[in-house]
């Protein structure tokens, strides 16, 4: 048997067995509550966290190009309200002005046909009075020639009558 | 007549994880993207073998 | 992944170049001193006692075993010993108590107790005288005797001489019920010894470095490692993404995470405590038989306590082949859950043994081909050529200790795996 004899390393020692059971126990016992529970723990929390701050980030980044499409819908919604609004602004203010335009026309008519009776009538105003008036001195007029003429011949009395014959207002 | 089996022993499992070995540098050529699973696989096959070849040398040692 | 790979191989060479120069010194002069003192044991009287027995011859196979072996003391440098308690109970005597120094180095005897070799060993022989005695020596004898298989096989046995009279010496009790050599003698020793001591060590280290690590995680809640943290974190998630979440799935492991954690921890501290070659270090703690032995019987105790209905059922009872098979199956499985712990003890065992077998055989060349120091020119050729051999084989030693402590843990977690699987499909058994 070859180098058996000396070989003792193959023979279970019961206190060797003994106290590497106790120490492994321990160090089992101990090392598993104190420290490889807690760092697996710790670790696994950690991975939870960064797990969590990459979703977290995700959703963030969702939101902000949610948030970004809302913008885009307002700011669209804004423009077309603009707009909208400017045409309105527009048509309104195109029949305020045909309106005016009616209104003065309109006036402007008034004024004139006003403007034409008012001239006709002061026309015939004038022409009556100025018709009286030549009438009345046509009539003094009349009166001293007369007066010369009467106390002087029959011939001019009969001429001053066809005269004033010939005055008739037209 | 122990120290000729735990030789013989010794012998199967050179052969033995030689192969592994071979096969695996093999596959790992093929695929270096599952070199983690190969090698991870390859040492616990190696471990097997070389596990049975103690066996011998173990029993070869007590035989005489 | 590849990162970490690399983490570990570049710490694995940073440790090597550090205990590699070590081990050149520091063996050389343990083995010195060895040899020496192989040689003063040699002469003594007696039966074996009155014989000159002269050993100057340097004997590379039980110096080598000399120091894979447990001890009662540990060596530390040419005559330094550090003294260890030994706590011995013998029936009928009871429970002794003592410090290893008490022995004087061999030369005295305690209640019956003698130092042999660095183990105490006892003086079944009633007759002995009890207390401190002087003794001469220790001396030993090769004699034919029956072994357990009844064949005639040569045993050593050791004798302490007091007066000129032989007392033989009983070594300890060991388990192996007379198979591998031993049996048990007259006393059990529940000392703590140099594997017991560094095994202490490595276990205080790793309450150390864990403590320490964790402390980190408390204080850089939410924030990156640092320190030692960062070192060690690599490993953490190297032992759960590669040993324990693939073997055991994703449901169970975080239940043995810290079961396959210490065990992993526990061998790769021990396995590399070995590898240094000077004093706290050195000591064959996992290519122990008894401590393989105990750390595979946990292995076995902790995958069959947690085996559910179906692993017990693909024990006794497979289930989809035909019945006539399962009667030559069910034995085989049977075998295999004993056969399973069995190979994980053999394999750490042998492994570690083999490396410190190796290399103290390398440091061994020295001697050999230096003649016992006649040779001087033979000295620095066993110097150089041992030297770098032994360079290479520490550089091994470290994948191994690494590849060991992996191996064992990876397998406890696909047994415990196997255990704790629920088969859904018939088809999907193996």
């Amino acid at each position: 048997m070859f180098f058996l004899v000396d070989f003792n390393v193959i023979k279970p020692d019961p206190g060797l067995i003994f106290w590497t059971a106790l120490i492994f126990l321990l160090v089992w016992g101990f090392l598993g509550r104190t420290a490889f529970r807690p760092i697996q723990n710790a670790l696994k929390k950690r991975e939870e966290d960064i797990q969590h701050a990459l979703d977290e980030a995700k959703r963030a980044r969702e939101e902000v190009a949610g948030l970004k499409a809302d913008n885009e819908k307002l700011l669209a919604e804004a423009r077309e309200e603009r707009s909208k609004i400017l045409k309105e602004a527009k048509e309104v203010k195109d029949a305020i002005i045909k309106e005016a335009k009616e209104k003065a026309k309109e006036e402007a008519q008034k004024i004139v046909v006003n403007a034409t009776q008012e001239i006709e009538n002061q026309r015939m105003a004038a022409v009556t009075d100025l018709k009286n008036q030549a009438g009345l001195m046509a009539l003094e007029i009349a009166e001293k020639l007369i007066r010369k003429e009467l106390s002087g011949d029959s011939a001019n009395e009969a001429f001053v009558k066809t005269l004033v014959n010939e005055i008739k207002l037209n | 007549m122990g120290a000729i089996g735990a030789g013989i022993a010794a012998l199967g499992a050179g052969l033995g994880v030689g192969l592994i070995g071979s096969r695996a540098m093999e596959a790992i050529a093929r695929q270096p993207e599952a070199v983690s699973l190969i090698q991870r696989n390859m040492i616990l096959t190696a471990a097997l073998v070389e596990g049975a070849a103690l066996f011998g040398i173990v029993v070869g040692m007590l035989a005489k | 992944m590849n990162f970490r790979y690399a983490l570990i191989f570049t710490a694995s060479l940073f440790i090597s170049a550090f205990s590699l120069q070590a081990q050149d010194h520091g063996s050389s002069h343990e083995q010195d001193h060895s040899a020496l003192s192989h040689e003063e044991h040699g002469d003594h009287e007696g039966s074996c006692c009155g014989q000159e027995e002269h050993s100057t011859e340097y004997d590379p196979v039980s110096t080598v075993m000399h120091h894979i072996a447990d001890a009662n003391e540990f060596h530390i440098w040419k005559d330094v010993h550090m003294p260890l308690p030994c706590i011995l109970y013998a029936p009928g005597q009871g429970w002794s108590f003592f410090m290893s120094s008490k022995f004087h180095h061999g030369t005295l005897a305690l209640d019956g107790y003698v130092l042999n070799h660095g183990r105490v060993n006892r003086v079944a022989d009633p007759s002995f005288p009890k207390g401190e005695q002087h003794i001469d020596g220790v001396c030993h004898e090769a004699r034919m005797v029956l072994d357990a298989k009844g064949a005639e096989t040569e045993k050593d046995f050791y004798f302490v001489c007091l007066d000129g009279k032989p007392y033989q010496l009983d070594p300890p009790s060991t388990l192996d019920g007379g198979v591998l050599g031993g049996g048990l003698t007259s006393f059990y020793d529940f000392s703590i010894t140099k594997n017991v001591f560094a095994m202490i060590l490595a276990s205080i280290l790793l309450i150390l470095v864990f403590s320490a690590v964790r402390k980190g995680y408390a204080r850089n809640e939410g924030k990156a490692p640092s320190g030692i943290q960062s070192f060690f974190e690599p490993f953490f998630l190297f032992v759960k993404d590669e040993v324990t979440l693939p073997m055991i799935g994703e449901k169970h492991y975080e239940r043995f995470q810290p079961f396959i954690m210490t065990l992993f921890f526990f061998i790769l501290f021990c396995n590399l405590l070995g590898l240094i070659p000077f004093f706290p270090g050195s000591a064959n703690i996992t290519g122990n038989l008894g401590v393989t032995l105990t750390l595979a019987v946990f292995a076995f105790i902790i995958t069959n306590i947690n085996g559910n209905k179906d692993y017990w059922e693909h024990i006794f009872w497979m289930p989809g082949i035909p019945a006539w098979v399962k009667f030559i199956l069910t034995p085989i499985e049977i075998l295999s859950v004993f056969i399973k712990p069995f190979a994980l003890m053999i394999r750490l065992f042998a492994n570690i043994s083999a490396g410190h077998i190796i290399i103290l055989s390398l440091i061994g060349l020295i001697f050999v081909f230096g003649q016992n120091g006649e040779n001087i020119g033979g000295v620095f050729a066993g110097g150089i050529v041992g030297g770098l051999f032994t360079a290479f084989m520490n550089l091994i030693e470290l994948l191994v200790a690494f590849l060991q402590a992996f191996i064992f843990a990876i397998l406890t977690a696909s047994y415990i795996g196997a255990a704790v699987e629920e088969h859904h499909h018939e088809e999907a058994h193996h």
